[in-house]
């Protein structure tokens, strides 16, 4: 594979369909107790140039979708159901084909730049291996020329070039990091709550930085985070993610604008923000995902939960606008359904005491 | 000192400064220590029953504030005076040993991250009457009878499910809702919370903040509430001291802080927040660069570097100029940036704060050339205002900027700003 050239323009692929598409797709870990549905029958598709922000609570299976996508999971985990790259099977790549195509077509954006930067490595020595990782014979100037020039694009100034990690501050050492991963060029980047470590200002910069990649990279993007405010304004669409489903799915304004699932609204009113007159919350936490609940995973937390919500699983549909929205109650306020009086009864609530509590 | 008979805390000109060590190199020769002040002529009074907000970046010196006013990091000046209705005034400040430890029973803290301040060999018995094991307050029956109260107003309820559990047993914020517990047993007047929602899931954080709401309204508490962030802040404080570099910079009524931020790392704070709002996007004039080193604070106002409203009056030296200088060369193409900087030479002579600033070998002529040409590229910034005059120098030219004290806290409307554009 020859790496693609900086300065000449990207070639536009023959295929002019997503970069990434998974269709069904499952990341279960095996443990003591039966598998882990960490990802459940997930389906999405991102195009060129795409942000794609992932939010839902801790748990709810959002990293292990995004290192699932990268093929990056631990031992005993395993994927199946469909996920194409530019047109590719990647679940049928044998380890080394897949292993080829981490950096240059796939890049990843992790949460703690400190700890993944080499301390006894200079800048400079970061970049040429990382390039040298790839194409064995590029020359040192090459690899100067392609560094600087992305460095440049993150604000960093040339004279940094031989520097040591410590000596950038927190904000600079994850746009190195995210410099690193762009040097190569990948098509697709998952970025796992890359402002989380960071003060609010140097977020905006990031997110800012972030938010610009289509621009001079191209890069189709999912960004994973708890914070919706980042959605909000650095992604196109949004994914929201629930005991390892994605429960709603679309255009980030409409979605944030007209929620359709009750957990993405509610999750929208326990936010704290500037706007903020009275102080919501969800009960309950997430569910055990070895034994998620029958039905609709979202049941027992539910405000609006039916009684058909208890025992039939919602399927995802198609609510206009682009939102795709996996709700018995959605289904039923947009006409797409019809109940009976039994199934549209409203469920009696157990009691969820902070014993369940996040 | 003359105090206003409601407040509880008074803090005048507190200063907290930690000595750097340096490594073995420098002892071996005697470079001198450096010195962080990381709280710096902070001046605040705390009133009773008031929730007063203590929020800036990380940095900003507001932990160490709040754990100078439990004592738990000692003052290097000034003093904080503790007003106990019933034993009378106390120096915080002053206070050691026996003395100090007394005062927890008045004073406590809530600590950020719930998963290390609780002992995991401890069950939640244990941990929560630990205090009142430890000041000899009570024990057996009593002690017993006291946890399971403290667990209940926390709302740790049923509370036979949470004795005899283990903080390994507990979610995030079943945690902070013990360690809560645990501040409030020993019948605390002030509680300093420092970002006790930030390591809690989003789903959680408002009901652990209606919960502290709740217990100041019974137990009739007062809070220090230490964050980074706004917008909780707005929601919970009466009051907010906005902290940069051990300073504060503004403070006032919360109302009056947010219709009317007057400080421009206020203002800034307040653009940065991403706010879950489909109309609002990106925001563009973000200030630059990040909190500097508090050892080694910028000349003039601390935030001036930075500042997107800044004059000539704010205090620029040659560090700026550094800066300046390589934001330039990322803009440049790799040839122009190697010609420039051959003429312009080595740039960490300008790493020694000074309101004079040396640059050049290539010839006094072409180096004021290039300054000319940066001005003429960027002629808002505010760093050209600050600049006195240029002088050639040898092969270089000498900079003179226009020196400035950093600005006090004034009196601005119904609040107090530490900024040249309100004297």
């Amino acid at each position: 594979m020859t790496p693609v050239e900086l300065h000449e323009p990207v070639s536009e692929p023959v295929d002019q369909g997503p970069v990434l598409e998974a269709v069904d797709l499952r990341v279960w870990y095996g443990t003591e107790r039966g598998p882990v549905k960490a990802v459940d029958g997930v389906s999405f598709a991102l195009q060129r140039g795409e942000i794609l922000g992932l939010v839902g609570e801790s748990g709810c299976g959002k990293s292990t979708l995004g290192r699932g996508l990268l093929g990056l999971l631990p031992d005993g985990a395993d994927r199946d159901g469909q996920l194409r790259f530019q047109g590719r099977d990647m679940l049928s790549l044998k380890a080394k084909e897949r292993d080829a195509m981490r950096g240059i077509d796939l890049g990843m954006i992790f949460q703690e730049p400190l700890t993944r930067l080499n301390p006894l490595m200079r800048i400079s020595e970061h970049f040429e291996e990382t390039l040298r990782v790839h194409d064995k014979s590029i020359s040192k100037e090459e690899i100067e020329r392609r560094s600087l020039e992305v460095l440049r694009l993150m604000g960093i100034p040339p004279t940094r070039y031989n520097a040591y990690p410590h000596e950038f501050s927190g904000g600079m050492r994850q746009r190195l990091m995210i410099a690193l991963t762009l040097v190569l060029r990948p098509a697709f980047v998952v970025a796992d709550e890359p402002t989380t470590a960071l003060d609010v200002l140097v977020e905006a910069q990031i997110i800012r930085i972030l938010h610009d990649l289509r621009r001079d990279f191209d890069t189709a993007l999912l960004l994973i985070t708890h914070n919706l405010g980042i959605v909000a304004e650095a992604c196109d669409r949004v994914a929201v993610m629930y005991a390892g489903e994605i429960v709603e799915i679309g255009d980030a304004r409409e979605v944030f604008t007209r929620p359709r699932h009750p957990y993405t609204r509610e999750l929208l009113r326990s936010t704290i923000s500037l706007r903020t007159t009275g102080l919501n919350y969800i009960d309950g936490a997430p569910p055990d995902l070895v034994e998620p609940p029958a039905g609709c995973r979202f049941h027992p937390r539910c405000p609006d939960a039916m009684s058909v919500c208890a025992t039939r699983e919602p399927v995802s549909r198609d609510h206009g606008g682009g939102t795709r929205a996996a709700c018995w109650a959605a289904d039923l306020a947009d006409g797409l359904v019809t109940l009976d009086e039994h199934e549209k009864a409203a469920l009696p609530r157990e009691e969820i005491s902070v014993a369940d509590e996040a | 000192m003359q105090t206003k008979p409601d407040s509880i805390l008074d803090i005048s000109d507190l200063s907290v400064h930690f000595q750097l060590q340096g490594g073995a190199f420098s002892r071996v020769f005697g470079v001198r220590a450096r010195t962080v002040k990381a709280v710096d002529g902070v001046n605040l009074t705390l009133g009773r029953g008031e929730v007063l907000g203590l929020v800036g970046e990380s940095g900003s010196g507001k932990t160490t504030l709040g754990r100078a006013l439990l004592g738990l990091v000692p003052s290097t000046e000034g003093q904080i005076t503790y007003h106990d209705r019933e034993r009378g005034d106390r120096i915080v400040s002053a206070l050691r040993g026996q003395k100090l430890r007394e005062l927890r029973t008045d004073l406590q803290m809530v600590f950020q991250d719930p998963h290390a301040a609780l002992n995991p060999g401890m069950t939640l018995e244990e941990a929560i009457g630990h205090p009142l094991v430890i000041h000899k307050i009570a024990k057996g029956e009593e002690l017993h009878r006291r946890v399971v109260e403290a667990l209940e107003k926390v709302g740790l309820s049923p509370v036979e499910r949470f004795l005899s559990k283990f903080p390994s047993d507990l979610s995030g914020g079943q945690k902070q809702r013990a360690v809560i517990a645990r501040a409030i047993i020993l019948g605390p007047e002030v509680l300093v919370a420092d970002e006790p929602v930030s390591m809690l899931d989003m789903s959680v954080r408002a009901k652990i903040l209606q919960l502290m709401l709740d217990l100041k309204q019974d137990l009739g508490l007062t809070y220090v509430y230490i964050t980074h962030d706004l917008a909780s802040a707005k929601y919970f404080c009466d009051r907010i001291a906005i902290m940069y570099l051990g300073r504060v910079v503004e403070v006032g009524p919360t109302e009056e802080i947010f219709a009317n931020p007057r400080h421009p790392y206020t203002k800034a704070l307040l653009a940065a927040i991403p706010e879950p709002d489909p109309e609002r996007m990106v925001p563009r004039d973000l200030p630059r660069g990040e909190i500097p080193d508090a050892a080694n604070p910028p000349l003039g106002c601390s935030f001036h570097p930075r500042c997107p409203e800044a004059t000539r009056e704010c205090g620029w030296e040659s560090r700026d100029l550094r800066a300046l200088i390589e934001e330039h060369w990322t803009r440049r193409d790799p040839e122009t940036y190697q010609r420039e900087k051959d003429l312009v030479g080595d740039l960490e002579v300008l790493d020694e704060p000074s309101v004079t600033a040396r640059i050049g070998k290539g010839g006094s002529h072409d180096v004021r050339a290039l300054l000319d040409r940066m001005r003429a590229e960027d002629e808002a910034e505010p760093l050209w205002s600050g600049v006195d005059e240029i002088q050639d120098d040898g092969d270089g030219v000498r900079v003179e900027f226009h020196p400035a004290d950093g600005p006090p806290l004034r009196r601005a409307g119904d609040v107090d700003v530490a900024c040249v554009l309100y004297p």
